[in-house]
C-alpha cells in the first residue's frame, strides 16, 4: 500500500531537490493539508459515493526516471483534426515539450514549463492564479497535487488571439513495469477577445494499474471564448481524479464538454467560478458505463456576480455492473442577483447490478434568481425498442440505435467537426461491443 | 374625469413618453392608436402606477385627485382598472378568491359594506352572463393554463366585477381570432355607461369595428400627434401609420 | 418592488401569540444526565423492568455517539447536561374525568384554542395533550375502545397493553438510529399511543396537542402508531411552546406501522416558538420520524406545515417494505427571522411495485435559512420502483436562503425516479396584478403564497387546513409588504 511516509520522502526529495520558489512553498502548503486530511474517504459529503482511498491499497510509484516513449509511441493515440492541432504530451503527469508540437505562433499562443513561467514575465500571474482552485478542493487528494507541481505546463493565449488551431493534450501513464501514479499540472489563460479549443485524452500503455490524479486551472478573461473537451477512453486499469478549474474573471463565454466511455474508477471534478457579471456557461457530460467502471462527475458553479447564465446537462447509461455517480451544486452568492441557473441530469440503467447515484443541488441566498433542477433515472424507452423490432431490426441494434440517439444531445456539443466524428466513432464501438 | 398634462416618463433612463395631454369626461371612449414601440403600453402602465416606470414631468388628475400621489392599489379602488395585454398566470390562487378580495378591498376603502359569500356569488352569476364566461374558469387558478381567449375574457369579466370609473384596456384585441373577438367586445360593450370613461389601446382598427369610440388618437414617438374622430382609424387602416409618421418626422425635424 | 421591500423590512415583528406561560405546579427533577436520571425517569412512570432496560440501553448506546454535523444549520453547542429531562404538571393521582384536570391548564389550552371540555370540542376529533413530560388528557377514549381502537398515552400503554409495545417499540426506529433517537429512546417522557385494529376504519381524526411549558426542560416525546390489515387512521400533531430567550431542545421519535392494505396518514402543524426576530430563543426541533409499510398495498402519507422552531431539523420518512405500498410527503416550511429548516424525507423503496411522491414548498424569508434535504432509494429488489419529488422554493427578501439537496440512489433497472426542483421569487408581474385590482401587496403575497403552498395545504384535513392557512399568515406578517 502507498502509504503517507512514501509520500513524505519524495516530497522532501523533491523539496530538496531545487531552491525555495514560490512554487516550492505552494507545494508544502498542499502538503500540510495532505497530512491533515489525508486521502478523501466516504465519510466526506463530498465523497460518499466514490471510494478513492482504497484504490491506494495498491501500491504506486512516481515515475522517476525517463519514460520509455518516442514520438512514435504518440501516433497511437492521436485525436482527429490533429494535423491543424497543438499537440502537447504529458507522460507519467509531467509535460514533455520534446514530445510536443506546436502549429501556432509564438504569438498566437505562448507555452511554456510551469516552473519556468513562475520565473520570468509572469511571475505576477502566476503567482496570483497558480493554487487558486484549493479554496475549491479543499481535500487530501487535491492536495496531492499541489505537494508534487512538478514539470508542469504554463499556458497563454494572448489578447485578441482567436486561436484557429485546437490544442490537444495526450496524457500517458507509463505502466508496463509499475503501478504509476501521475499527477499532471496546468495554469492555462486565456485573455481579452482570445480563443481556446482545449482538448484532454487519457492513454495508459501496459496492464499495471494506473491512477491519474490532475489539476487544470483555467483564467478566463473579459470577452474571451473557452471550449474545453475531456475524453475518457482509457482501460479499466486506468483511474482518475481530475479536477477542472475554469475562473472566469471577466465577462466571457465557457463550453465544456466531458465524455467518459471506459475507465477505472473516474472522479471528474469540474469548477466554475463565475465571478464577472454577465458570465455564461454551459456543461455537458455523457457517461456510458460498462463493466466495472464507476464514473463520479462532480460539477460545481459558484455564481458570485449579477446575470449570470449558466446551464448544464449530464447524460448517463450504466450498463453491466458499473456505478454512475452525478453531484452538481449550484451555489447562488447573495451578490449574484438575476443569475439563471439550469441543470439537468438523466439517467437510464440497463442492469440490475449497475447504480445511478445523483443529487443535484441548489444552494441560493440572492432572491431574485430563476433557478430550476431536475434529474431522472429510468430505463430505455421500451416503446420505442419494440417498433424499431417490429420493423425486424435486431434488439441489440435496436439498443444500440437508441442509445446512440440519447447520447446525441451531447454529443452535438462537440463542436469542432473531427473531434466530434471521432468521438461518434468510439461512442458507436463503445456501445456495439458488449 | 381623467386629465393627463404634459406626461413625460422614463424607463431604465430612456424617456418613453414626451410630453403626452389628454382629456377623457365619463362617458366618453377613447381609442389611443400608434404603430408598435410608440409608448401606448407605456402610457397605460404610468397610469396605473407600475414602479418601473419614472414620470419626470407633469401632472395627471383623477376624479380631482393628484393620480401620480396615489399608490398602485389605491388607484384601483378609486376606480381605475387596467385590462393587461398580457394578464400574469398565478398558480394556487383560484379565480374567484381573488376577485373576492379585489371586490372587498375596494368595497373596504370606499367605506361600503363587505359582500358576504352569498352576496359574491350572487353578483358573480350576474356578471358572468354579461362576458360569456364559464364557472369552470374561474373556480381554476387566475390565468394559469387559459388559452389566450380566456385570458382576455377574463380581464373584462374582473372589469365587470369592479365596476372601475376608468377602464384602460391594452390591446385587450391582441391574439384573439374573430369570435373570441366579438364575445370580448361585447362585453366591453356592455359595460359602457354615461358614468363611465373607457381608454382603448390598440394596434389595430379592428377592434373599433366592434366598439366605436368618440375618439380617436394617434401615438407616435412618445407624444400625441394626431386626434380626430372615428374616422381617424379608418383613415389609418387604409393610409397605413405611414402617412401621419412621416408627417410628424417631418415636423420633428423642422 | 424596492419600496415593498422597505415596507418588509420595517414591518414590525407580529408577536408568537402561543408564547405565554402558564403557572401551574411542577414536579421538575434537576437538570443533567446520567444512568441514574433514566432509571428516576422510569420509576416515576412506574414503568416495567424491561422498559427501563430498553431505556439503559439506549443510554449507553446514545454516550458512543457524536451529534450529526452535516445538517445545513447552524448552532451553539448543546449541554446535555444543562437540560431538565422529566418534568410534569402535578397531580395527586390518575384522573377519573376532566373535571379533575387543574383548572389552570384546561385555561391554557382554552387559550390554545384547544378545548378539552367534551362539549366544546371539535366534533369527531380525538385529542390527547401532552405538557411537557406528561400526557394530561385524552378524549373519546371510551368511544374509540368500542370499536377496538386504542388511543392513550404512551406512558398507559406501556402498563396496559405491554405486548403492543414490545412488539413494535423501536421497531421502525430502533433506538441505535441516530443521536437524537438514542437519546429520546433514554429519556422519552410520554407521547401518544394509538392502535387500530383489523379492518377498522377509525372514524375520527385521532390528534395530539404538544406543549412545552418548564423551562430549561427539553421534551422528548415517543409516537407510536400501528394500523393493523386493512385499517385506516388519520392522526394530526400540533405543538407550541412558550417565548423563552434560551433555546429548548425538543427531541421526539414518530414510529408507524402499516400492516397489509392499512393506511397512515399523519399531519403535523409545527408551531413551536421560532425565536424572537434576532434569534434568540426558540425551539431545537430535532425529530425523527419513520413509517414502515409492512404489508403490500399499504400506504402511509406525511403531511407537515412547518412554520416554527429555531432550528427545524426532520425527514419524516417510509421504507416501503411492502409490494404495492405507496409513501407520500408533503411538506410547507416557512422561515423566517433568523429561523433555519433542513427537513425533507426518505423514501426507501424495497418492494416491488412500490411508489411514492414527494411534494416540497419551501418558503424563506428574513435572514431565514430553508433546506430541503431528501433520499430516494430503489434498493436491488424494488422492480418497478416509482418516485416523483417536485421541490420548489420562493425567496421574499434578499437576505435569506433556499437550498435543495436531493440524494437519489438506484440499484435496479426497472425502477423510475424523477425529481425536479425550482427557485424563484414572486414575480413582480403577479404583484403588480394584484395590487392593480386593488389588493395591497401584502395581502398579495400572502394570496401568492397560499397559492404556492395550495398542493400541501389540500393534503391536510379540513379543520387543520385552516388552521394552517391562518397560521402561515400569521407567520409571514413582518415578512412581506
Amino acid at each position: 500500500m502507498t502509504n503517507v511516509n512514501y509520500f513524505k520522502d519524495q516530497f522532501e526529495q523533491l523539496q530538496d531537490s531545487g531552491p525555495a520558489t514560490a512554487i516550492a512553498e505552494l507545494r508544502t502548503d498542499g502538503f500540510n493539508t495532505f497530512n491533515k486530511s489525508g486521502l478523501p474517504t466516504y465519510k466526506l459529503e463530498e465523497w460518499k459515493y466514490t471510494n478513492i482511498s482504497s484504490l491506494f491499497d495498491k501500491e504506486y510509484q512516481f515515475a522517476n526516471t525517463a519514460p520509455a516513449i518516442q514520438l512514435s509511441d504518440i501516433d497511437a493515440i492521436r485525436l482527429a483534426g490533429h494535423e491543424q492541432a497543438n499537440e502537447l504530451v504529458f507522460v507519467n503527469g509531467r509535460f514533455i515539450p520534446a514530445l510536443s508540437t506546436i502549429r501556432s505562433t509564438a504569438s498566437q499562443l505562448v507555452i511554456l514549463a510551469l516552473e519556468e513561467a513562475a520565473k520570468g514575465k509572469y511571475e505576477q500571474l502566476v503567482k496570483a492564479h497558480l493554487g487558486q482552485s484549493s479554496e475549491y478542493l479543499k481535500d487530501g487528494i487535491h492536495a496531492l497535487n499541489t505537494s508534487f507541481i512538478q514539470d508542469g505546463l504554463f499556458l497563454l493565449v494572448p489578447k485578441g488571439q482567436q486561436l484557429t488551431e485546437p490544442v490537444y493534450i495526450y496524457h500517458i501513464s507509463d505502466a508496463r513495469q509499475q503501478n504509476t501514479l501521475s499527477q499532471p499540472r496546468s495554469l492555462i489563460f486565456v485573455e481579452e477577445n482570445a480563443k481556446l479549443q482545449l482538448t484532454e485524452t487519457y492513454t495508459t500503455l501496459g496492464t499495471s494499474e494506473s491512477f491519474t490524479n490532475e489539476v487544470l486551472e483555467v483564467v478566463v478573461k473579459e470577452n474571451a471564448f473557452v471550449e474545453y473537451y475531456k475524453i475518457q477512453h482509457d482501460g479499466l486499469n486506468a483511474s482518475q481524479v481530475g479536477s477542472t478549474h475554469i475562473h472566469q474573471i471577466g465577462r466571457s463565454h465557457v463550453h465544456t464538454v466531458v465524455v467518459s466511455l471506459n475507465g477505472g474508477v473516474i472522479r471528474n471534478n469540474l469548477n466554475l467560478v463565475l465571478d464577472a457579471a454577465g458570465n455564461e456557461t454551459h456543461l455537458y457530460g455523457l457517461y456510458l458505463l460498462k463493466g466495472k467502471s464507476h464514473v463520479d462527475n462532480h460539477t460545481l458553479v459558484d455564481n458570485k456576480q449579477p446575470n449570470c447564465f449558466s446551464n448544464q446537462l449530464y447524460k448517463g447509461i450504466a450498463g453491466d455492473a458499473s456505478t454512475g455517480v452525478f453531484s452538481g451544486r449550484i451555489i447562488v452568492q447573495p451578490d449574484a442577483q438575476k443569475t439563471n441557473a439550469y441543470q439537468s441530469n438523466k439517467n437510464i440503467i440497463l442492469s440490475d447490478q449497475a447504480t445511478i447515484n445523483t443529487k443535484p443541488q441548489l444552494e441560493i441566498f440572492a432572491d431574485d434568481v430563476k433557478c430550476s433542477h431536475g434529474c431522472t433515472v429510468g430505463q430505455l424507452d421500451e416503446e420505442a425498442l419494440f417498433y424499431l423490432r417490429a420493423r425486424g431490426i435486431p434488439k441489440e441494434a435496436a439498443e444500440v440505435l437508441l442509445l446512440e440517439a440519447y447520447a446525441a444531445d451531447i454529443l452535438v456539443q462537440i463542436k469542432p467537426e473531427p473531434l466530434r466524428n471521432h468521438v461518434a466513432e468510439l461512442i458507436y464501438e463503445h456501445l456495439s461491443i458488449s | 374625469m381623467l386629465s393627463i398634462k404634459n406626461i413625460h416618463a422614463n424607463i431604465e433612463g430612456k424617456e418613453i413618453l414626451k410630453g403626452i395631454n389628454l382629456e377623457i369626461k365619463a362617458g366618453e371612449v377613447h381609442a389611443i392608436m400608434g404603430p408598435n414601440g410608440s409608448g401606448k403600453s407605456t402610457l397605460a402602465s404610468v397610469l396605473a402606477g407600475r414602479e418601473e416606470y419614472e414620470v419626470t414631468e407633469g401632472e395627471v388628475t383623477f376624479l380631482e385627485k393628484d393620480l401620480l400621489e396615489l399608490s398602485t392599489e389605491d388607484r384601483a379602488r378609486e376606480g381605475l382598472f387596467l385590462a393587461f395585454q398580457y394578464p400574469v398566470e398565478i398558480p394556487g390562487v383560484s379565480t374567484t378568491n381573488f376577485i373576492k378580495a379585489a371586490v372587498n378591498e375596494k368595497r373596504k376603502y370606499q367605506g361600503e359594506e363587505l359582500l358576504d359569500a352569498v352576496a359574491f356569488l350572487k353578483m358573480m352569476k350576474q356578471k358572468m352572463a354579461l362576458v360569456e364566461i364559464d364557472q369552470s374558469l374561474l373556480s381554476r387558478s387566475i390565468n394559469e393554463g387559459f388559452s389566450g381567449g380566456e385570458k382576455k375574457r377574463n380581464e373584462v369579466f374582473q372589469m365587470a366585477m369592479l365596476e372601475p370609473k376608468l377602464a384602460i384596456l391594452d390591446e385587450t384585441d391582441s391574439g384573439l381570432d374573430i369570435d373570441a373577438l366579438r364575445i370580448v367586445a361585447n362585453g366591453i360593450n356592455k359595460l359602457r355607461n354615461e358614468n363611465r370613461a373607457i381608454l382603448l389601446i390598440t394596434h389595430y382598427q379592428r377592434l373599433l369595428d366592434y366598439i366605436q369610440p368618440d375618439f380617436v388618437h394617434v401615438l407616435y414617438n412618445g407624444k400625441i400627434v394626431k386626434s380626430g374622430t372615428k374616422e381617424l382609424a379608418l383613415e389609418l387602416e387604409d393610409k397605413g401609420y405611414d402617412f401621419i409618421t412621416d408627417e410628424a418626422d417631418l415636423a420633428a425635424s423642422l | 418592488m424596492n419600496e415593498d421591500l422597505n415596507m418588509l423590512e420595517q414591518t414590525a415583528l407580529n408577536e408568537y401569540k402561543y408564547g405565554f406561560v402558564t403557572d401551574i405546579d411542577t414536579d421538575i427533577i434537576p437538570k443533567g444526565l446520567n444512568e441514574d436520571v433514566v432509571t428516576l425517569i422510569s420509576k416515576k412512570k412506574n414503568e416495567p423492568e424491561w422498559m427501563l432496560n430498553w431505556r439503559l440501553k439506549a443510554y449507553a448506546h446514545w454516550l458512543k455517539l457524536e451529534e450529526p454535523k452535516w445538517p445545513n444549520v447552524k448552532y451553539p453547542p448543546i449541554n446535555y447536561q444543562d437540560i431538565i429531562y422529566y418534568a410534569a404538571p402535578k397531580k395527586k393521582e390518575q384522573l377519573n374525568s376532566l373535571d379533575e384536570v387543574d383548572p389552570e391548564l384546561l385555561r391554557t389550552f382554552e387559550k390554545l384554542g384547544i378545548s378539552l371540555n367534551e362539549q366544546k370540542r371539535l366534533t369527531g376529533v380525538a385529542v390527547d395533550v401532552v405538557m411537557d413530560s406528561v400526557s394530561i388528557a385524552t378524549s373519546f377514549k371510551e368511544q374509540l375502545s368500542e370499536i377496538g381502537v386504542i388511543f392513550c398515552s404512551i406512558s398507559e400503554a406501556i402498563q396496559k397493553h405491554p405486548d403492543l409495545v414490545k412488539k413494535h417499540l423501536g421497531s421502525v426506529v430502533p433506538m441505535t438510529d441516530n443521536y437524537f433517537a438514542a437519546l429520546n429512546s433514554a429519556v422519552f417522557t410520554d407521547g401518544s399511543f394509538c392502535y387500530i385494529p383489523k379492518g377498522v376504519r377509525c372514524p375520527m381524526e385521532l390528534s395530539t396537542y404538544f406543549r412545552i411549558n418548564a423551562e430549561n426542560s427539553g421534551q422528548f416525546e415517543r409516537t407510536l402508531i400501528i394500523a393493523e390489515e386493512e385499517s385506516y387512521v388519520s392522526y394530526l400533531e400540533g405543538c407550541t411552546a412558550p417565548m423563552r430567550d434560551e433555546n429548548q431542545l425538543h427531541a421526539a421519535v414518530v414510529e408507524l406501522v402499516a400492516m397489509k392494505k392499512a393506511e397512515i396518514k399523519y399531519s403535523t402543524v409545527q408551531n413551536w416558538y421560532p425565536g424572537d426576530k434576532d434569534g434568540n430563543g426558540g425551539i431545537y426541533n430535532f425529530v425523527t420520524k419513520r413509517g414502515m409499510c409492512q404489508g403490500e398495498h399499504s400506504k402511509i402519507s406525511w403531511t407537515q406545515v412547518e412554520t416554527g422552531s429555531a432550528i427545524t431539523w426532520k425527514y419524516p420518512s417510509v421504507i416501503l417494505k411492502g409490494d404495492y405500498s405507496i409513501g407520500e410527503f408533503y411538506s410547507v416550511a416557512f422561515t423566517n427571522h433568523h429561523q433555519q429548516a433542513d427537513t425533507g424525507t426518505k423514501m426507501i423503496h424495497l418492494g416491488k411495485n412500490t411508489r411514492s411522491r414527494i411534494v416540497s414548498k419551501g418558503i424563506s424569508a428574513g435572514q431565514s435559512q430553508n433546506s430541503y434535504r431528501g433520499l430516494v432509494r430503489a434498493a436491488k429488489g424494488a422492480t418497478n420502483a416509482r418516485n416523483y419529488s417536485q421541490c420548489d422554493s420562493l425567496l421574499l427578501g434578499d437576505k435569506c436562503g433556499a437550498h435543495t439537496f436531493p440524494y437519489i440512489e438506484v440499484k435496479n433497472k426497472t425502477a423510475i425516479v424523477e425529481h425536479e426542483a425550482t427557485t424563484s421569487k414572486i414575480g413582480e408581474d403577479q404583484l403588480f396584478y394584484c395590487r392593480q385590482r386593488g389588493i395591497d401587496a401584502e395581502t398579495a403575497v400572502a394570496l401568492i403564497v397560499n397559492g404556492f403552498a395550495k398542493e400541501v395545504m389540500n393534503q391536510l384535513p379540513m379543520e387543520f387546513a385552516i388552521e394552517a392557512q391562518k397560521l402561515l399568515a400569521i407567520s409571514m406578517e413582518g415578512s412581506v409588504g
